[in-house]
């Protein structure tokens, strides 16, 4: 956090300062560590097992909170008879089919819930259908509201149970053997977190990619969910689990979402399996009760926001007009279409996969096989110039005469060259004024889509297609100030939503099902209130904030706007007890106040302001009035947080530890050595190094340093960065070192089966040798910013050249932060020995030869 | 002014005297007369920065239709004025020459780039979008009405404005363009 979230960590330190424990787990130390009370390093791709570990040691010695548990949770609900655990199969849940390679996941289905409807098989890149894990947006799938319940916690069958059970083996020897961490260290973290976690005390946990780019990223996140939750530290002032992001709206680029599987405000796309008309689509996204119970109005808004007059009662508001998805259509599917001659246009616009995305080459042959691309950057990035530069034409795999791309490269405006809002990784919509014009062709990419659209629209104009009447009964007409540039605020004001009378709405629950009302995105509804923006405002917020002895504001309510409804912690209707009064007076947020029958207090109440703490639900309420007033989790169906994920997911109900795709160990809890659901793409652009290979013998994670960004494009231009951090490097231990023969500053090459990479030797004790499963392992650091050539003043080697493209099978995200790699002494070699070498290396690795002296070792001598 | 007032002005003089001498007793009269580039703005502009997600606050300093300075803005909860490294070039960003302002095209097999106009440019692409997408229109797939194209995807959009996403979003969605994807999962 202090290297790539440094202005953010002042806040960390402001707390320790207050005298909070701050622990850092992360196999190197960093800035972060040094800065912290503790540092934890871990083996990279075993943190499950570690937080696994901590949620046994709440169960096992009764340091659950157990009122928050009972009341909030999902702890007492009862699950069926055949649901089986991975404790009873080895690994696999009940419902595994191998022949598809994915879940049927309805025996994880609550006790007396309904089944689990299931799509027609499918396999290999589309498995992930079969759960169904993209449909459900944000609100999850459906489960009944008054699920068979046990309040004593003791029935054998009860999550709380099925928790204990599956957990048990989560020992702290355990994660001494898998994650190299000490019983001394575990144990400290083990009381600080229990000691910090009850009534008058929180703990907050952060974390970055460096949990979600494993093939299990998403049960990282699920474990750390479930301790939490266990411990109440959920929807409580200084709880939470803090998701750091590392683009100035890659919040906003979700929200509003930029990504297949999503329409804006978490709804999903429709598919092309169960989503034929609007009826089975409502019927089918979300659950009828919850705040998700409102979906109909949320999607006649976007559809009316989307195509206006055209959008009416009798035709279901265009809900045809929207395209239907059949399977993964996530950006490595993209690019293996795009090299299989399917995908034939590609626009990138402010990224840089040619260097930024996993296993480079695939992304570089996908580059070269397009009819054209268009690329909108500040500066030319190595994807706009790899026809010219990439690391291909030096080892003849590819030649610029005989790639057949057309490239289109456009200037882009930079963020003072243009006016609109980022959301930051805390919802939060800040609005940036307009400083100057662009210079030259620069443009804005407001511009640029608006222009677009009108020059397609120009050329279809008259056509009598049923496939042009999307984009020409589109609403496009956005007021300009210089008669070029659509106005941001018209825009904003669109996301935001109006009413018959055109004024802007103030709140999502304003919205109709009717088509009477519009919104671009329901979450967002309210940051143009009262047809002001919100996002712009800037009342400077000074800490502490103490009026009359009494806490004023806890958060800064007045600074930009945050979704929804200018709400600063999520679900906080769990800061009060069942009863509605603060947990203690230390830890309070809002209350129930029985004078004036509403929520107060020091943030905007995550619940219905005038819902009652003891309101019980009517037999078939809907929306949220089927949710009772102790049910502080309003976008679930049944308004509670959940232990345990009865349907969802498509790697299992609870989070079990999987070694990484690409490992040197086995799974010494489970015969399942990986995720069996892991999404895989087994084709020759994509090698793998096989598990346990002496070949690939060190782990291999990637990082980010404080002084570039991503993969370079907005860092490695700047003198100042550049000279700030010049080079690539790999970090390894004195003894890594010593066994490879490197010294400090020494060239070094970092191998794997997809291609070898060279970087300055960093040997450094922030990385020390780990002991797993009774044997060393070393870990190798390596930063991803640099890339061969295209704009930037520095050039290195891509890091991310390196990884595989392996999968989460729940949000397609790939494994970048635990790979196997060999490293030796010396400068890679050039042209098609590279090549060779690789390939030298992948035969001798496969089939896997344990036992083997590596290839490497043989070359030295 | 007097020899004598003029040597009692030296700096080192005055340190020796024992004014503070890392303060007051440091500063030439070269120092008292240099202004800061920020007072001498025409306008100072509320800005975000533009790198990672955190949203530090930015104060765009602008004379004569240039930007002359970057700094954070104190007033912000989020950043209380600070700025990291990256935040902190950010001038550089937007004002260091090797910033590209024109059009470029490379041909099919073209071995350098080539200029191109704006209008032109833009005329092409969607002359493209248009034709690629008729090419590879499919109302439907094995039997399923899908309405859409694969021959078409974009990448991209967490470094861009919430504005720009819903136009992108808005434009595909109609265009039959489901391959929409950005950062946030990579």
């Amino acid at each position: 956090m202090a290297e790539c979230h440094p202005v953010a960590f002042q806040w960390v330190m402001e707390a320790r300062r207050r005298g909070t424990k701050v622990i850092h787990v992360d196999p190197r130390f960093t800035r972060t560590s040094a800065l912290a009370d503790r540092h934890v390093p871990i083996r990279a791709g075993a943190d499950i097992v570690f937080l696994g570990a901590l949620i046994h040691h709440v169960l096992s010695g009764g340091h659950d909170f157990r009122e928050y548990v009972v009341a909030y949770t999902n702890a007492a609900t009862i699950l069926r008879e055949d649901y089986a655990d991975t404790e009873d199969l080895d690994g696999l849940f009940s419902g595994w089919d191998p022949g598809e390679h994915g879940y049927d996941p309805k025996t994880w289905h609550y006790q007396g819930g309904p089944e689990t409807r299931r799509h027609p098989p499918e396999s290999g890149a589309r498995h992930a259908e079969v759960g169904g894990a993209h449909q459900y947006g944000s609100g999850g799938p459906v489960v009944h509201h008054h699920g068979e319940r046990d309040e004593t916690l003791e029935h054998p069958r009860c999550v709380y149970q099925v928790l204990k059970r599956h957990f048990a083996r989560y020992t702290p020897e355990l994660v001494e053997e898998v994650c190299g961490v000490p019983l001394e260290a575990f144990a400290e973290v083990a009381d600080a977190v229990v000691a910090n976690s009850r009534r008058d005390r929180t703990t907050a946990w952060v974390y970055s990619v460096g949990w979600t780019q494993h093939t299990v990223g998403v049960q990282y996140i699920r474990t750390a969910s479930i301790l939490q939750l266990l411990l109440g530290n959920m929807g409580r002032p200084g709880g939470g689990i803090l998701a750091l992001r590392g683009h100035a709206s890659i919040q906003g680029s979700t929200d509003i979402p930029t990504l297949f599987d999503l329409l804006p405000g978490y709804l999903p796309m429709p598919n092309a399996y169960d989503h034929g008309d609007i009826g089975s689509y409502l019927a089918d996204a979300a659950g009828t009760t919850g705040f998700w119970g409102n979906k109909r109005s949320y999607l006649v808004s976007l559809l009316k926001a989307w195509w206006g007059e055209a959008a009416r009662e009798d035709n279901e508001f265009c809900f045809e007009y929207l395209p239907r998805l059949t399977g993964d259509h996530g950006s490595y599917a993209t690019v293996m279409g795009q090299i299989d001659g399917t995908v034939k246009g590609y626009f990138v616009v402010g990224e840089n996969p040619a260097v930024g995305s996993s296993g480079g080459k695939a992304q570089r042959l996908g580059l070269a096989a397009l009819d054209w691309l268009v690329v909108r950057d500040m500066t030319l990035v190595e994807t706009a110039t790899f026809w010219k530069d990439g690391p291909e034409l030096e080892t003849g795999e590819l030649a610029t005469e005989s790639i057949g791309t057309e490239v289109f490269f456009l200037p882009a405006a930079s963020h003072v060259e243009k006016a609109g809002s980022f959301t930051n990784t805390q919802r939060l919509l800040q609005w940036r004024h307009k400083a100057l014009d662009p210079p030259g062709d620069c443009r804005s990419d407001l511009w640029f889509f608006h222009r677009l659209g009108l020059l397609v629209r120009d050329r279809l104009r008259g056509s009598t297609l049923q496939r042009d009447r999307p984009l020409l009964d589109l609403t496009w007409d956005y007021p300009s100030e210089d008669g070029e540039e659509p106005s941001p605020e018209a825009v904003l004001k669109e996301i935001n939503g109006t009413g018959p009378d055109g004024k802007a709405l103030s709140a999502y629950t304003e919205l109709q099902p009717d088509g009477s009302t519009s919104a671009g995105c329901w979450i967002y509804t309210g940051c143009y209130a009262g047809d002001s923006n919100r996002t712009a405002r800037r009342e400077p917020w000074r800490d502490p904030v103490v009026r009359d002895g009494e806490p004023a504001a806890m958060v800064a309510p007045d600074w930009g706007w945050a979704w929804p409804a200018n709400r600063r912690i999520l679900y906080n209707r769990a800061s009060a007890d069942p009863e509605g009064r603060p947990w203690s007076e230390r830890k309070r947020l809002i209350w129930w106040d029985a004078a004036s029958g509403t929520w107060s207090g020091g943030d905007v109440p995550d619940f219905e302001r005038r819902k009652p703490p003891d309101y019980t639900p009517a037999e078939g309420a809907t929306a949220q009035d089927a949710l009772s007033g102790v049910d502080p989790f309003i976008m679930q169906t049944d308004g509670k947080g959940w232990l345990f994920a009865p349907t969802g997911l498509v790697d299992g109900p609870l989070p079990a530890h999987y070694e990484p795709a690409e490992s040197p160990y086995p799974n010494p809890l489970y015969g399942q050595r990986a995720n069996p659901a892991r999404q895989r793409f087994e084709r020759p652009e994509n090698p793998a190094n096989p598990p346990e290979t002496p070949v690939y013998p060190y782990v291999l994670t990637t990082y980010r340093l404080t002084e570039h960004h991503t993969a370079g494009g907005m860092s490695r231009p700047l003198s100042y960065l550049s000279e700030l951090q010049p080079e690539p490097f790999a970090e390894i231990s004195p003894e890594l070192a010593a066994e490879a023969g490197v010294r400090n500053g020494e060239w070094v090459t970092v191998l794997t089966s997809r291609t070898a990479v060279e970087a300055r030797a960093l040997v450094t004790r922030r990385l020390r040798p780990l002991r797993v499963m009774g044997r060393v392992v070393h870990q190798v650091g390596m930063p991803y910013h640099w890339g061969w050539g295209g704009d930037g003043l520095v050039t290195g080697d891509a890091a991310n050249d390196l990884l595989p493209i392996v999968l989460d099978p729940n949000v397609h995200i790939q494994e970048s932060k635990a790979v196997t790699c060999a490293l030796f002494p010396g400068r890679r070699p050039r042209g098609a020995e590279l090549l060779d070498l690789v390939e030298r290396h992948r035969r001798a690795a496969a089939p896997a030869p344990i036992g083997d002296p590596p290839v490497w070792k043989e070359e030295r001598t | 002014m007097g020899v004598a007032k003029w040597i009692g002005a030296w700096p080192v003089v005055r340190q020796l005297a024992g004014e503070d001498p890392r303060r007051e007793g440091a500063r030439s009269r070269r120092t008292e007369e240099i202004r800061p580039r920020t007072g001498e703005a025409d306008e100072v502009v509320r800005s975000v920065c533009p790198y990672c997600a955190v949203g530090c606050g930015q104060l765009v300093y602008v004379k004569d239709g240039a930007v002359t300075q970057i700094e954070g803005d104190p007033d912000s909860p989020v950043s209380r004025g600070r700025l990291c490294p990256k935040g902190a070039a950010s001038k550089q960003l937007v004002t260091h020459p090797g910033r590209r302002t024109e059009v470029l095209y490379r041909r099919p097999y073209g071995t350098e780039w080539e200029r191109l106009g704006l209008d032109e440019a833009m005329d092409m692409i969607a002359d493209r979008v248009v034709r690629t997408r008729a090419e590879t229109w499919q109302d439907e797939d094995e039997g399923r009405k899908v309405r859409r194209t694969l021959g078409i995807a974009s990448l991209g959009g967490a470094t861009l404005d919430n504005e720009e996403n819903y136009l992108m979003k808005k434009f595909y969605s109609a265009a039959g363009i489901v391959q929409v994807e950005n950062q946030a999962r990579i």
